[in-house]
């Protein structure tokens, strides 16, 4: 079993992220569950979001308290909370950043980190808008360059179905991300 | 076909399968998804339904009342307060023997105010004349709003379907969405011989002196208990259309247990995992997971309990100065056909997590104890 | 409408339907018996306005020949179509003189 943990903020499609995602493991026909942080959610403020993988049903149910990997869907929450708490040694982490893996060295030891400019690419996209562009398909297209339990052309189905407008744009912008994931 | 869904979506494409003909619902967090989905299938005219928008959940049950009395397949779904504020008309609907079938999510009672889960707004409303399905996967929430239609109109009872707060409400997995023709196959349009008829005018629920008001209500009893006999009938039917089966009550490793856990709701599931991982450890447990508490299987619930040495059961709920409300059912179940000692823990209230830890810590503190030192324990809390 | 007279009493369990239902309507309860006033309509001052139809909520006031006629079967002696009348061509007559 995979426990992934989201970090992002409110506004910014972490849900959305982690729903998407599990349309597309699904569609590998793998057990998945996702859910948000259970509460109320404000615009701007850190929010989670879980995702759960297995070759067989889930039965758990319980938050995921130490997952196995996490994705940084804002990297301004670095700085403003410990994304790393509970993370378990040997984790991956993915960080939606123009900066290089070796400058998040600070997260401590034992991690893989790599990093994706998911923003650079939201707004060459033109996905949301240049102050507040639309990240998570982007961010979602690095994931199967890193992860193992989930193939590119499952996500890419899972994008054009999942997003409200523009599929062809956010369809190429994970496609862009899976090429541009800094670390590997 | 597969979909990842929310549970909320569940029960409306459970209700939307169903072809309900009468939607009247109040939107309440955690419930919203559900009633937001429907509408937008009966504005899409995916689903051939009146949406009746109201200013309260009473008005809402009232508005269901209404539609089942015409003879029409009625629908609504709430949560907590919303539930309490329905609570005289779910007598009146199951006093009017009208196969309402509801969805609640669960969620705790205020004060304090709050949105997580707990059983506590179901279970108040336990003695209302309503069936009460506890589910523990989305793909049981959209099976269960189904079939308790089908058993619901056999028996002229409602319905209600219960699912946790966020736990299922909010989280995404997989549901397999069963084709409209097989759904039409197993669940035939409501034919209600007691419906409303302008040619044939009569007064319902009138006055009814002490010489017969006791009839009426033997009548209900026994319309629960034909409940039972049909649901065990529809879970095999169920299965012969559908290929899943959902019981009263679900064992799992209870045969050869020294000790058994009761659960219900996603609670139950967290459960089955635990005894997964007590088990690689040579751990004899076991879990019963109690689906269907209304009515309420008393010889399954002894057959699968008659081995257990211990039988620790959870309660995510609390009858104040009393103890777990499942405990004080289970209990009642076993007077005199069992001696095993039943300890009651009272856990994850106000949407409090309940982990695999969680119920490996209770299996670990009931097999210390010989036989429970107190009526109840509370798990996880600060002292 | 049939109005059945015959009253209708039950015996045993198995006889009642699931749901307390009116049988044959209130049809089968004359209640005329319950009445200590009685309304009195003076057709020359009547306008057939059918205000004391839509009120009486006994519905025991027929409709024939274009007039309203008290069904004193049933009229309890409420006295809301006197009341209601525009014209006031309704007495509330004493029963038994």
């Amino acid at each position: 079993m995979v426990e992934i943990r989201f970090h992002g903020r409110g506004g910014q499609g972490t849900v959305i992220a982690s729903k998407i995602l599990a349309d597309a493991v699904s569609k590998e026909d793998k057990y998945v569950q996702a859910f948000p942080q259970f509460g109320v959610e404000r615009r701007g403020a850190p929010v989670f979001a879980f995702i759960r993988i297995d070759g067989q049903p889930i039965y758990n149910r319980s938050k995921i308290i130490a997952p196995d990997h996490i994705i940084v869907v804002d990297p301004s929450l670095i700085d403003a909370i410990d994304v790393t708490e509970g993370l378990k040694k040997g984790a991956t982490i993915l960080i939606n950043t123009g900066r290089k893996p070796k400058e998040f060295k600070g997260l401590g030891r034992g991690f893989r980190i790599f990093t994706i400019d998911a923003n650079e690419i939201a707004v060459k996209y033109k996905l949301g808008s240049k102050a507040a562009p639309i990240v998570n398909t982007a961010i979602l297209g690095a994931v199967p360059r890193i992860f193992d339990f989930v193939k590119l052309e499952s996500i890419l189905e899972a994008v054009r179905d999942g997003v409200p407008v523009n599929p062809d744009d956010n369809v190429a912008a994970a496609r862009e991300a899976y090429e541009s994931v800094q670390g590997v | 076909m597969k979909k990842v869904m929310m549970g909320n979506h569940a029960i409306s494409y459970g209700a939307t399968l169903s072809r309900v003909q009468v939607i009247s619902a109040y939107p309440i967090t955690p419930q919203t998804q559900v009633v937001e989905l429907l509408s937008e299938i009966v504005a899409d005219q995916k689903l051939k339904a009146e949406f009746i928008k109201v200013e309260s959940e009473h008005s809402a049950m009232a508005a269901c009342i209404g539609a089942s009395s015409a003879g029409a397949r009625a629908f609504t779904a709430t949560s907590a307060q919303g539930l309490a504020l329905m609570h005289e008309l779910l007598h009146w609907a199951a006093g009017a023997r009208l196969p309402i079938v509801m969805a609640d999510v669960n969620r705790a009672m205020a004060p304090p105010w709050t949105i997580w889960t707990d059983q506590n707004d179901s279970l108040s409303q336990r003695d209302t004349g309503w069936m009460q399905f506890y589910c523990q996967s989305n793909q049981e929430v959209l099976d269960s709003v189904i079939m308790a239609y089908k058993v619901a109109e056999k028996v002229l009872m409602p319905a209600m379907i219960v699912l946790d707060a966020f736990s299922l409400s909010h989280t995404y997995e997989t549901v397999d969405i069963p084709d409209q023709a097989l759904v039409d196959r197993y669940l035939p349009p409501f034919d209600f011989k007691y419906k409303l008829d302008v040619n044939d005018p009569h007064t319902y629920g009138g006055l009814t002196t002490p010489d017969w008001y006791m009839e009426f209500r033997i009548k209900m009893h026994e319309a629960m208990d034909q409940a039972l006999v049909e649901i065990k009938k529809e879970a095999v039917e169920f299965e012969k259309v559908f290929g899943r089966r959902y019981d009263p009550v679900e064992p799992y490793m209870t045969e050869d247990a020294d000790i058994v856990l009761v659960t219900s709701g996603t609670a139950a599931s967290t459960a089955r995992f635990a005894v997964d991982q007590m088990r690689r450890k040579g751990k004899r447990v076991g879990n019963l997971r109690v689906r269907t508490l209304r009515p309420f299987p008393f010889a399954d619930i002894r057959e699968h309990l008659k081995n257990a040495k211990k039988i620790a059961i959870i309660d995510r709920n609390i009858s104040y100065g009393y103890h777990g409300i499942f405990a004080q059912e289970i209990k009642s179940a076993l007077y005199g056909h069992s001696k095993a000692p039943v300890f009651n823990f009272i856990a994850g209230l106000g949407g409090r997590d309940i982990f695999p830890e969680t119920i490996m810590n209770i299996v670990a503190d009931v097999k210390k104890m010989k036989k429970p030192e107190q009526d109840l324990y509370w798990v996880e809390v600060k002292r | 409408m049939a109005k059945d007279r015959k009253k209708i009493e039950f015996q045993k369990l198995g006889e009642l339907p699931p749901m307390v239902q009116s049988l044959r309507s209130m049809a089968a309860n004359p209640t005329g018996s319950w009445r200590t006033l009685k309304p009195v309509i003076d057709p020359a001052n009547c306008i057939q306005c059918t205000i004391c139809w839509k009120f009486c909520p006994d519905a025991a006031i027929d409709w024939v020949d274009d007039n309203p006629a008290i069904n004193l079967d049933f009229c309890k002696g409420c006295g809301i179509c006197a009341e209601e009348c525009p014209k006031k061509c309704i007495a509330m007559v004493k029963e038994g003189k």
